[in-house]
């Protein structure tokens, strides 16, 4: 007994840490072991054929529509934001010489971008998108504010893809005789291409949880965007629509049907899951190479 | 042979035009993200100011009475300012300590399998959507502290510890990524004086790592600061000046949305202003970080 206070005394501090080391990774781990496994036992259960119905109607309250104009939205989005950040990296990694000040100011304001808090980002968007430039509400004007947001963190991911690719292969490509423009699209981006997707699915996770930047640029209303009429201008990006995201927030709102929201938490859920994943996946793929 | 060689020069040239169009299509596509924080700032700042101006800065600013649609309205916004402070406080005791220890325990002390389970861990409870944490605090955490503290469950303290949540994989993966940028002979050196493992890693490796792990904790007052959706659905949202931690209380976050949906005219000005507000915490907090990147180069 003695001999066990003596070496309590010596070690008390590092038992002290030890534990308390554990009981902070266990905290973590059981917070998100909570959350999932609670939205999953009580959300699936309240999963009906009816809120998948085609039409959203007060009483099915169903989420396809914004599930469809989650898919438009992300797809308008990516469109908008992958070139552009994938050129910017680009331009940063490949293009750009050292000592550039344009560089240090790219960096800094991308930097900014990302700090920004996604309110922000609906503030701007609905001054900018929607009452400036006279979109309304509508698909288009959401899209575009979470392609700036979404912007900063394609750039850094495929920043860092292009600088893990080995400077052998670009001057092998040189050496060979190829430009620097045929490098970068043959030799560079195809070996960085890994990196990239992973980033683009984690743009992807970021699109789909959105809500705040969504609210009053995309607007809520519970249809399907459609119309393809491009002559009277009745196309589906001038709607207004809701992503899954949003539609559990307008459900939150109305204070009506808030046992559909465990519905619709469990699709979202799985969605960010399965997009972590992919995207764990794909990068673990490239670490191997 | 000589057709060959013109041939060839005017391949050249071509390649040479095709070359300087894309290099300068990357440039402007580089350029976007500057023009983007250039219009947010124009068009925040300049729909804010005006409203602040017509509402008296110093009113605006430190008055403690919001209600936009009495008349005569008035429009302070302490309140929401004490109250974004107040719970981003409460989040960053909440979730410091055990991110800091969480990414102690990742980066030096777990082995390679129970990493494997922990890393995806934290990158999932990053990805998950603040809506469903904040349907999740709305769904346990605040019957919970109704049940446990006998009072209305949206408190100030449900949200801390929310966002204390939310902020978790932010802390974790930059004092992670610093702690393990710490040169190994930092280590091998206190072990060689004779400090046991526990002490070596948290008396000389983290005092190293210290402005990562500081980055980390800026970073993480920004995620909370900023936190809309979920903060909304826990925090009760009364917009009166914040009267302790079992009392709810509204974030400027969420006095935007909130009232951002039907409100016009000054009002609508004055939601925008509260947003420029954010936007310059946001700023100086952004400011913060990256100052503390440049020394830590």
């Amino acid at each position: 007994m003695s001999k066990f206070l003596k070496l309590l005394r010596k070690k008390w501090f590092d038992w002290l840490l030890k534990i308390a080391l554990r009981l902070a990774a266990v905290l973590t781990i059981g917070v998100l072991f909570i959350i999932v496994g609670y939205i999953l036992i009580r959300g699936i259960p309240t999963l009906e054929a009816s809120m998948f119905a085609f039409k959203f109607n007060s009483d099915n309250q169903s989420m396809f529509p914004a599930l469809i104009s989650t898919v438009i939205i992300t797809l308008i989005s990516l469109v908008l934001a992958v070139p552009l950040g994938v050129f910017s990296a680009i331009y940063l990694v490949e293009y750009a010489k050292r000592g550039n000040k344009a560089v240090g100011v790219i960096r800094v304001t991308a930097e900014t971008l990302s700090g920004i808090p996604s309110i922000v980002y609906g503030l701007f968007g609905f001054l900018f998108f929607v009452i400036f430039m006279k979109w309304g509400n509508s698909v288009l004007a959401g899209s575009f504010t979470l392609a700036i947001m979404i912007l900063p963190l394609i750039m850094r991911t495929t920043e860092e893809a292009l600088k893990s690719v080995p400077d052998s292969f670009r001057e092998g490509s040189f050496g060979l005789g190829a430009g620097r423009l045929r490098t970068v699209f043959r030799i560079v981006l195809p070996s960085a291409m890994p990196g990239i997707l992973a980033g683009v699915i984690l743009g992807i996770g970021r699109i789909v949880g959105e809500t705040a930047a969504l609210l009053y640029t995309a607007g809520t209303v519970a249809q399907i965007p459609s119309g393809l009429n491009v002559f009277t201008g009745d196309v589906f990006w001038q709607d207004s629509a809701r992503t899954l995201s949003v539609h559990m927030y307008s459900l939150y709102r109305e204070g009506l049907y808030i046992d559909k929201m465990y519905g619709t938490a469990v699709i979202l859920l799985l969605l960010v899951i399965v997009l972590n994943t992919v995207s764990t996946f794909i990068a673990k793929k490239l670490t191997k190479k | 042979m000589k057709t060959n060689t013109i041939k060839n020069k005017h391949y050249f040239n071509k390649n040479r035009v095709s070359e300087n169009i894309m290099r300068l299509l990357f440039f402007i596509a580089a350029l976007t993200s500057v023009g983007a924080v250039l219009l947010i700032c124009i068009f925040l700042f300049g729909n804010g100011i005006p409203a602040m101006a017509e509402i008296g800065i110093f009113k605006f600013l430190t008055g403690v009475q919001w209600s936009p649609t009495n008349v005569p309205p008035s429009f302070g916004i302490l309140p929401m300012i004490l109250g974004s402070i107040y719970t981003t406080a409460g989040a960053i005791v909440v979730g410091v300590p055990v991110g800091i220890l969480t990414a102690v325990y990742m980066a030096r002390f777990c082995d390679k399998r129970i990493y494997k389970c922990l890393k995806p861990a934290v990158e999932l409870l990053a990805g998950i959507p603040s809506i469903v944490y904040g349907f999740f605090g709305m769904t346990v955490m605040v019957p919970l502290v109704r049940s446990f503290f006998g009072v209305n469950g949206s408190t100030m303290l449900t949200a801390s510890v929310l966002l204390g949540i939310m902020i978790l994989p932010t802390i974790i993966n930059i004092s992670e990524s610093a702690i393990r940028a710490v040169p190994e002979s930092y280590y091998e050196g206190a072990l060689a004086l004779g400090a046991s493992k526990e002490r070596s890693v948290f008396f000389v490796i983290l005092p190293a790592a210290k402005s990562g792990v500081f980055a980390s904790v800026i970073l993480g007052t920004g995620r909370a600061i900023g936190e809309t959706m979920a903060v909304i659905m826990v925090a009760g949202n009364q917009p009166r000046m914040p009267q302790g931690l079992l009392r709810g209380v509204r974030t400027m976050t969420a006095n935007i949305v909130q009232e951002m949906g039907y409100a016009a005219g000054l009002h609508r000005e004055a939601l925008i202003a509260t947003g420029v507000v954010l936007f310059v915490f946001i700023l100086i907090i952004n400011l913060s970080f990256s100052l503390l990147k440049r020394r830590d180069k």
